[in-house]
């Protein structure tokens, strides 16, 4: 495929992000909608943002790389169409959460349950629907220089989105805090 | 001497001129699979505009965000610390 499959090293390690993001952001809101917890509630708004921010590098590189692969941009097939579908929930999350007012933690909450029942749609639909996108056995059939490189970047992902989710949580901490803190001085 | 004339008129005129040229061949159909590494140069797309496009986007975009929570930590780190004097001022 030549110089182009190096969009790989980014596209692959951001795609398994973006669908732990969404996991992570689904279990928080079940948690926060079963226990009524806002350390859940902070960690499933920190996790929405960073599936949009993960998303948004899947679905750019993606089509960056399919352009010269496959000669077309988009395809309208399941893989492409769900992940679209999972960064648009993400989306809605954090709208919800802006723009919903009152109540709109657990409103959003549910929406991060559908984003999380997504995530295996849109990791086996290559392996059950006809699609171009390449099927998940291609990654164990990598030679060995390519599957150092990519779980290199796997890796990288990993810790960045881990850095990020907690640099995200503190900064909902210090937007709690200063929620009691207002509440503290009108009283 | 007319006859030269006549010649050399009909040699020039577009008919004949049209005539002499080959006729531009048509692209053979294509029937089966063609790699893309085995289309002519002139199909083939550049790899290093996508490649660094998609490069540059992630480190922009990654960028951009860290750029994005770093500043709005320091504002309500900022707002923090001013109610936090302000309550202490009351008290």
């Amino acid at each position: 495929m030549g110089l182009v499959q190096k969009i790989f090293y980014y596209h692959l390690p951001s795609a398994w992000v973006f669908l732990l993001s969404a996991i992570v952001c689904g279990i928080a809101s079940a948690r926060f909608l079963f226990g009524g917890s806002p350390r859940q509630d902070r960690l499933a708004h920190a996790a929405a943002e960073l599936t949009v921010l993960f998303g948004a590098i899947v679905l750019v590189t993606g089509p960056l790389w399919a352009r010269k692969a496959w000669g077309v941009w988009w395809q309208w097939d399941v893989r492409l169409t769900s992940s679209l579908m999972g960064w648009m929930v993400a989306w809605a999350y954090l709208l919800v959460r802006k723009y919903g007012g009152p109540g709109s933690d657990k409103l959003a909450a549910g929406l991060a349950l559908f984003g999380m029942a997504n995530v295996p749609f849109v990791y086996i639909s290559v392996n059950y629907w006809r699609t171009i996108h390449p099927a998940t056995s291609v990654v164990p059939t990598l030679p060995v220089d390519m599957g150092l490189a990519l779980w290199f970047a796997v890796a990288c992902f990993l810790l960045l989105f881990v850095l990020l989710l907690r640099l995200r949580v503190y900064l909902e901490e210090q937007r709690a805090r200063l929620d009691a803190l207002y509440l503290s001085l009108d009283e | 001497m007319r006859a030269l004339v006549v010649i050399l008129l009909l040699s020039f005129s577009p008919s004949v001129t049209f005539a002499q040229q080959p006729e531009p061949q048509q692209p053979k159909q294509t029937d089966e699979f063609v790699p893309i590494s085995q289309l002519p140069a002139q199909d083939q797309l550049p790899a290093a505009p996508l490649l660094v496009t998609a490069y540059a986007f992630v480190w922009v975009v990654l960028f951009a965000y860290m750029v994005s929570v770093g500043r709005r930590l320091t504002k309500v780190q900022h707002e923090v610390e001013r109610l936090e004097s302000d309550i202490a001022k009351r008290a």
